[in-house]
């Protein structure tokens, strides 16, 4: 283990930390930038560029300006009067705690089987990868294209009737 | 250690703090963020099982990992256009306080 | 004593004996369809009454021609007419009726004296309202009576005298609204039932030993030779043989029904009932019932004595018979009531008659019973005019006088009287009674008997003379005029006066007929019957007694004439025994303080088991029951619906506390969700570990 995997690693935990955390939402949405920040250099640590940047251009160029969008239209910067955590938030943790606990077990429990090291490095390029979309992925493409669509028209129109409600 | 098992090990730790983030703060958005911590760190694991599986010039893992993505974008589209829809109906953003299903 | 009879032995009844059954019958059929009548029907239930009783009168004289005539062909007629009535397995219970001199003689004295009292009610009940109903118990009580004396099986007398019971006890009662008279018959009916249940029990030994009821049964019934021989020689307990110890419970009966001594009690209260019932039921044949089942069922009593001598039956029999001649005799001595007076006279000369049977035979006892029927009957009839002259007084001390107002009654009463006490020669008394003393004289076994009926013959007509003397003598000490009755009532009295005069010659012992006829012998007229030893000097002596008592009577009594306050002459000469006597010696007190208290006891301790054991019990019972609903339905309310409402509760609490889970929050389904995921891989791992 390179000490470039653990820092990487500790960024991208202290980012999802600071995350779920800080008081203030912006605050958090930011956090959370740095983690997906965090977790494209592990994907490029781990010979997967494409997905990298894919990470960086989907995940903080869009779903983290989405969110502060929405914090922005839902006053989410107000400090709540009742706190940040919700009622019995203890419990939470521990169920946190517990599902950490089995997966970490899991993984442990298998260590034995798991290669040891890594293959050489694959080369991939944009032009595998568009084969394999258009070919033996085409199915999941349309599919996902499908869904995208859906969930355009979803949003508008979830955004669209509040407009004439609130009229 | 085992290269992989740390990968693994992180995607669990990040997945166990994306799912205490959901379970335990109080605000909608939050709970948004810790879901895309969650998926987040599934995309680390296929990652990870991608580059240090047996045949990584198959493309599964990364394939599935950017698939994965393309679908946790549109999740969080049409979940932040719920809560946006949710705050205009109640006013408020507060978990606790939207407990009209409650019976 | 009696010599073995012999009767011709029976080949096929003749008509009359096959008819015979109609005799009682027809008075039964009458007395059912007067019952019928509505009240105001008098004449038709007289008409029925008298003709039915008429009609039996006609085939009794027809059925005593018959046996005379067989009887003065040399040898006597008995003929029986049996048939089975009850059948179970092998056994047979019989009945039947026999008519031989016993019963032809019976027969005729029981319809002719009861017709003359049928007569004689027709004028005497004319006033009473219920003139229907007593000429329907009337006639109901000769039927039964007459069937008692044609039985020929005991069960068949012993239903007869049942029957005869009951009509007594309605006869007595016949004036029920007068609290005195209900008592009285119910007095009758439980005295008489005492003496019944031995009488039973004697029935069903008999039946139990010899296998028949029957008593003539062609050498096959219980008074026939067999079957006697049989009860001899069975032995009972205290020296008795079954026949004597049969015997006896037998006579219990018969002291019952003739107010023998002990249970004499019921006959002077009997009175209470009107005159013709007190002449016809007890004074001529109820009373007499008992004497003549005596005379039946005589070979029973005799049987074992040897020649000359007497068995132990027997013997109680005659002391029974004397002492209650003697007892009664006395307290009639001191009595002022009309009937009583002749009540405790009937009671005496039933002594007499048991005392007769005892020590004579049959024919020395029925002779007494024939000509004590019509003189008594007369007597009490001739009371009975007194009374309704008298306008219903009865007491002798506020009479006198009545010679010149009622003479035909007088008359009358004093030819009975004079027969009553025996008066030498022309009376029928005389005739009959010396043959009882007659008996006595030659008793083997003592002579007592003798001196108590002879001391007995002096008080009969001592007490008489001075019923007699207040009834009839004197200055009138009544509030009234008296009035002689009418016809209807006095011409069947002459015609009692005329038999009371006449029976008495057919048993004098110079043509000694009654005798000879019962016994199935020849009877000759012949002087010298009266040459017999000792029997002209026990005429003599009978004579002197009683012309000693008409003089003591005469002598205290006649010529004064007392108020009714001052006291009676003995009575002032000496009151206490006088008093003892007028109290009938406390007999009935007596039954009262043992017998009577004794049975009120025990029916209070029969009143407390009723009510506290088996009421205890019942009510034990139902409370049980209400305890067991009771805890039913606590168990209902506490337990079973308890149990549902606690079982209820706890299904709402637990989904109460289930809906928690339901908060609405989705935070809260997410952690669930992931606390079963967490759980189900922990539990995938841990299974899979290898």
């Amino acid at each position: 283990m390179s000490v470039v995997f653990y820092l990487l690693a500790g960024l991208t935990v202290a980012g999802a930390l600071a995350a779920v955390l800080l008081k203030n939402t912006v605050h958090c949405a930011l956090a959370l930038t740095v983690a997906f920040a965090g977790l494209a250099l592990l994907f490029l640590n781990l010979d997967a560029q494409f997905a990298g940047f894919a990470q960086i251009l989907v995940y903080i160029g869009a779903v983290a300006i989405l969110v502060v969008f929405a914090i922005l239209l839902t006053r989410g910067s107000e400090t709540p009067k009742d706190g940040v955590y919700s009622r019995n938030w203890l419990a939470g943790l521990v169920i946190a705690a517990g599902v950490f606990a089995a997966l970490g077990w899991a993984v442990l429990q298998s260590v034995r089987g798991l290669p040891h090291a890594a293959g050489p490095a694959p080369t991939v390029t944009v032009l595998q990868i568009g084969n394999a979309l258009m070919g033996r992925y085409v199915l999941p493409l349309e599919i996902v294209a499908l869904l995208l669509t859906a969930a355009l028209i979803g949003a508008v129109i979830v955004a669209m009737h509040e407009k004439e409600g609130a009229r | 250690m085992n290269p992989l098992a740390g990968y693994l090990l992180v995607a669990a730790l990040l997945f166990a703090i994306g799912l205490a983030g959901a379970l335990t703060r109080r605000n909608a958005i939050l709970v948004l963020i810790g879901i895309e911590l969650m998926l987040n760190a599934a995309n680390l694991n296929l990652i990870a099982f991608w580059r240090y599986g047996p045949h990584p010039e198959a493309l599964t893992g990364m394939m599935f990992a950017i698939f994965s993505i393309a679908v946790a974008a549109a999740e969080a589209a049409v979940g932040l256009g719920l809560v946006i829809s949710i705050h205009r109906h109640a006013h408020t953003t507060d978990l606790d306080a939207m407990n009209r299903m409650k019976g | 004593m009696q010599e073995t009879i012999s009767f011709t032995p029976q080949l096929a009844a003749s008509p009359i004996a096959g008819i015979l059954w109609l005799i009682p019958a027809v008075p039964i059929v009458a007395s059912g369809v007067i019952a019928l009548l509505k009240q105001p029907k008098r004449r038709t239930a007289a008409a029925l009454a008298i003709g039915s009783l008429g009609f039996s009168l006609l085939l009794a004289l027809v059925a005593f021609g018959h046996v005379v005539a067989g009887w003065s062909h040399g040898g006597a007629v008995r003929e029986t007419v049996n048939f089975t009535w009850i059948q179970f397995g092998s056994t047979n219970v019989d009945l039947g009726w026999v008519l031989d001199p016993l019963s032809a003689v019976m027969l005729v004295m029981v319809t002719f004296v009861g017709l003359l009292i049928f007569i004689y009610s027709t004028g005497y009940m004319a006033h009473d309202e219920n003139f229907t109903r007593f000429f329907c118990f009337l006639s109901l009580f000769a039927g039964a009576m007459l069937g008692v004396v044609i039985a020929n099986s005991l069960l068949l007398l012993f239903m007869g005298w049942e029957l005869v019971g009951l009509t007594s006890y309605l006869l007595i009662g016949f004036w029920y609204q007068k609290p005195a008279a209900a008592a009285a018959a119910k007095k009758a009916f439980m005295t008489t039932r005492v003496g019944d249940v031995f009488f039973l029990l004697g029935i069903v030994w008999l039946f139990a030993q010899t296998g028949t009821l029957l008593f003539y049964n062609n050498g096959a019934g219980s008074m026939e030779a067999t079957a006697l021989g049989g009860l001899l020689a069975q032995h009972a307990a205290w020296g008795l043989t079954a026949a004597g110890a049969i015997g006896l419970l037998i006579f219990a009966g018969a002291v019952g029904k003739s107010g023998q001594f002990p249970l004499h009690v019921w006959l002077p209260d009997a009175m209470e009932g009107p005159t013709p019932v007190s002449a016809l039921i007890h004074a001529a044949t109820m009373v007499a019932a008992g004497v003549y089942l005596i005379a039946r069922v005589f070979p029973l009593m005799h049987a074992g004595a040897l020649t000359g001598g007497t068995t132990a039956a027997l013997t109680v029999v005659t002391w029974v018979g004397a002492f209650t001649a003697v007892f009664a005799a006395l307290i009639a001595v001191a009595q002022n009531d009309i009937k009583r007076i002749l009540a405790y006279s009937t009671v005496s000369q039933l002594g007499y008659m048991m005392a007769g049977l005892g020590m004579g035979g049959v024919a020395v006892g029925m002779f007494h019973l024939i000509t004590h029927a019509f003189f008594k009957a007369l007597l009490f009839m001739g009371a009975g005019s007194v009374i309704h002259g008298c306008h219903e007084e009865q007491d002798i001390r506020r009479m006198g006088g009545l010679k010149s107002d009622m003479p035909v009654t007088f008359l009358t009463y004093a030819v009975g009287m004079l027969a009553l006490c025996g008066f030498p020669l022309f009376f029928s008394g005389f005739w009959s009674k010396d043959g009882i003393l007659e008996a006595g004289s030659v008793w083997s076994v003592s002579k007592g008997p003798f001196y108590m009926l002879v001391f007995g013959a002096l008080l009969t007509a001592f007490y008489m003379t001075r019923q007699v003397g207040y009834v009839f003598f004197g200055v009138n000490r009544g509030e009234k005029h008296a009035h002689e009755s009418p016809s209807s009532m006095t011409t069947p009295l002459a015609i009692l006066a005329f038999f009371a005069m006449t029976l008495g010659f057919i048993g004098t012992p110079a043509w000694p007929w009654f005798k000879a006829f019962l016994n199935g012998q020849a009877a000759g007229f012949d002087w010298h019957g009266f040459a017999e030893p000792g029997l002209l000097a026990l005429m003599g002596t009978s004579t002197v007694v009683v012309l000693v008592g008409l003089f003591l009577g005469w002598w205290l009594y006649f010529g004064k004439s007392p108020k009714v306050e001052d006291p009676d002459v003995l009575e002032a000469a000496a009151p206490l025994p006088w008093g003892w006597l007028r109290d009938r010696l406390y007999v009935d007190e007596f039954y009262g303080v043992t017998v009577i208290a004794f049975y009120e006891w025990w029916a209070n301790v029969a009143d407390w088991l009723d009510r506290r054991v088996w009421g205890g019990a019942v009510s034990g019972v139902a409370w049980a029951f209400r305890g067991w609903a009771h805890l039913n339905r606590f168990l209902d309310s506490n337990v079973v619906d308890g149990g549902f409402d606690k079982g209820c509760e706890e299904l709402n609490t637990g989904g109460g506390l289930l809906s928690r889970m339901e908060n609405g929050r989705v935070q809260t389904y997410l952690r669930l969700l992931a606390l079963a995921v967490v759980l189900l891989v922990a539990y995938l791992i841990w299974s899979s570990r290898a």
